[in-house]
């Protein structure tokens, strides 16, 4: 059968041993460009991780070292726990704005989780499949709306009708803030959660149904805790989304340095006092200083938040 | 032995599909059915209209008439939950929930509203010895099932459809995706149940079909081309087509 004429059969097993062993002979360009390229492909590869590794120290540096910069005149005590913004006073308790931040977030959060979840459900599990092909895109589409744009829709519909509702002279404030931020994140965690919701096998839905549960029970009982951890892993996105959010916060919130005595009261966030005064002062002032040190107390919570998400994916991977 | 469940005349459509063609049979009550026939002989769609979940399967169309101890179960009046309670399902691929075996087997129980901790317990203690998993778990019942083997994970989806009291269990392959010994066990296992329990199940495996059931149905092109006991069907049947089968021909 085979037409081959034996020595070169014989031949055949030394040559191939003898290309393997290398370092010389017929294989040895090949292996030695082999060599070149891996060693410069690995060279780069390090070179781009460490390179983006040095941006991050540099920034985190950066800040900190303009931030720290306000303990020479300013008490670690005054900036943390007084209420009492007076630069041109001397007085630089940062508390308005810590408290403003987590406060707007965590009020963004108990609003846009739920509404989030319902929205996620419906997609994944209710609608029929005409209508997901049409509203996955544009929820994918209101994701990419600059912020500035829900700012404007803040500041011409929401904050009117807020001031009708309430019969208050200013609406400004945390709601109005919060419910602008709900409304920009809402795509995101609403289409992360959804992801995750699509992504529970059919299998575990049959198991539910085939012992005699409904829609609803097979959807609270078995399927969202199923998604867990990916619904989880969107809350801490749009959480991040809305710690660091500016412009559209500046529009609606008041942009006043006082603590906030109801939910209409104008108040500030860290991110909007930063961007309200950073333009006005002088650069080697105390006052300069400490807006540093906001930004970078913003820096360090929005990395908290990332790393969070790093330990909830790897605790998901395990689970399942 | 007294009859069930009666299928008459049966036809199932998805879409233009004619998934069932005029199937009519009778499942004897506390005995094992085996449903055999090549793939996508309708042996699992058949299987899957006894607990109605077919409905789920957009396009779905029966004509005809199931009746389970005399009621229709595709009339109005039946509550399709209740009749998946009563009717229990394994399936090809074992599914225990992403939870711990313990919440497994009290998922259906609790579904039902059963609230009593030392009632669970009973339960999922009951289920789990039924279908011969206790002595195996019973130390770490806070485990995820998912560290379970293959085999152990399909024993214990057979506990959790026993713990909420079905009359009538339906095994859809239950053993395809198990190896040798983990199928001996399901199979000695449902030797067992066969005295409490109406077994029906689908197999690819002949050699299955004539070790565990009584009576065995035999499946071509969505027909029923002949059903009887198992013996007489393995030994003497009276189609030549099943004779074909059988004796490995095709399929």
């Amino acid at each position: 059968m085979l037409d081959l004429n034996a020595s070169a059969q014989a031949a055949a097993p030394a040559e191939l041993g003898q290309s393997i062993r290398g370092g010389s002979g017929p294989a040895f360009d090949r292996k030695a460009r082999l060599r070149w390229s891996n060693s410069i492909f690995r060279v780069a590869c390090i070179a781009s991780a460490v390179f983006v590794c040095l941006v991050l120290l540099c920034i985190l540096f950066l800040m900190f070292r303009t931030g720290v910069l306000t303990f020479q005149n300013v008490s670690f005590r005054e900036f943390f726990f007084s209420a009492d913004w007076d630069p041109e006073n001397d007085r630089y308790g940062a508390l308005i704005f810590i408290f403003g931040t987590v406060a707007l977030t965590l009020l963004t959060l108990v609003i846009s989780v739920p509404f989030s979840v319902v929205i996620a459900v419906f997609l994944a599990e209710v609608t029929p499949s005409w209508l997901r092909n049409i509203l996955r895109p544009v929820l994918d589409l209101l994701v990419g709306i600059p912020s500035v744009v829900y700012g404007f829709l803040g500041l011409t519909v929401l904050i009117p009708l807020l001031r009708d509702l309430t019969g208050n002279e200013l609406a400004d404030g945390l709601l109005a803030a919060a419910i602008v931020l709900t409304i920009m994140v809402l795509p995101t965690i609403s289409r992360i959660s959804d992801d995750a919701i699509s992504a529970v096998p059919k299998k575990y839905r049959d198991a539910s149904y085939a012992l005699g549960s409904n829609r609803f029970q097979t959807i609270v009982r078995v399927v969202l805790p199923a998604a867990r951890s990916g619904i989880l892993y969107a809350v801490i996105l749009g959480m991040a989304r809305a710690i660091g959010e500016t412009m559209a916060v500046v529009m609606v919130i008041g942009n006043t340095a006082q603590m906030p005595s109801s939910l209409f009261t104008p108040t500030a966030v860290l991110t909007s006092n930063i961007v309200m005064q950073i333009s006005s002062v002088e650069f080697d002032s105390t006052w300069n200083y400490a807006l540093y040190l906001m930004g970078f107390l913003l820096l360090v919570i929005s990395l908290l938040m990332i790393v969070a998400v790093r330990f909830l994916q790897k605790r998901g991977a395990r689970e399942s | 032995m007294q009859a069930l469940i009666q299928i008459e005349k049966l036809n199932l459509f998805y879409g233009a599909f004619h998934a069932l063609k005029n199937v009519s049979l009778e499942i004897p009550q506390r005995a094992i059915t085996a449903f055999i026939g090549p793939s996508g002989c309708g042996k699992s769609t058949l299987l899957r209209t006894l607990n109605r979940m077919n409905d789920m399967i957009q396009g779905t169309r029966i004509e005809g008439k199931i009746e389970i101890g005399g009621t229709d179960i595709y009339s109005g009046d039946v509550h399709v939950e209740t009749l998946r309670k009563k009717v229990g399902m394994v399936f090809q691929q074992p599914n225990p929930f992403p939870k711990s075996i313990y919440d497994n087997v009290a998922y259906g129980p609790r579904l039902h509203g059963i609230r009593g901790k030392k009632q669970l317990d009973e339960i999922v203690e009951n289920s789990l010895k039924a279908a011969a998993l206790w002595d195996e778990v019973k130390d770490h019942l806070k485990r995820s099932a998912l560290s379970l083997s293959g085999g152990q994970q399909q024993r214990l989806c057979i506990a959790r459809a026993l713990a909420v009291e079905p009359d009538i269990l339906l095994m859809d392959e239950a053993t395809s995706a198990l190896d040798p010994i983990s199928t001996l066990k399901i199979e000695e296992l449902a030797q067992e149940l066969k005295d409490k329990y109406t077994i029906v199940m689908v197999t690819h495996n002949m050699h299955q079909a004539a070790r565990v059931s009584h009576q065995t149905v035999f499946f071509l092109n969505g027909e029923v081309v002949e059903y009887s006991d198992t013996e007489k069907l393995f030994s003497d049947p009276s189609d030549q087509r099943t004779e074909d089968y059988i004796s490995g021909r095709f399929g």
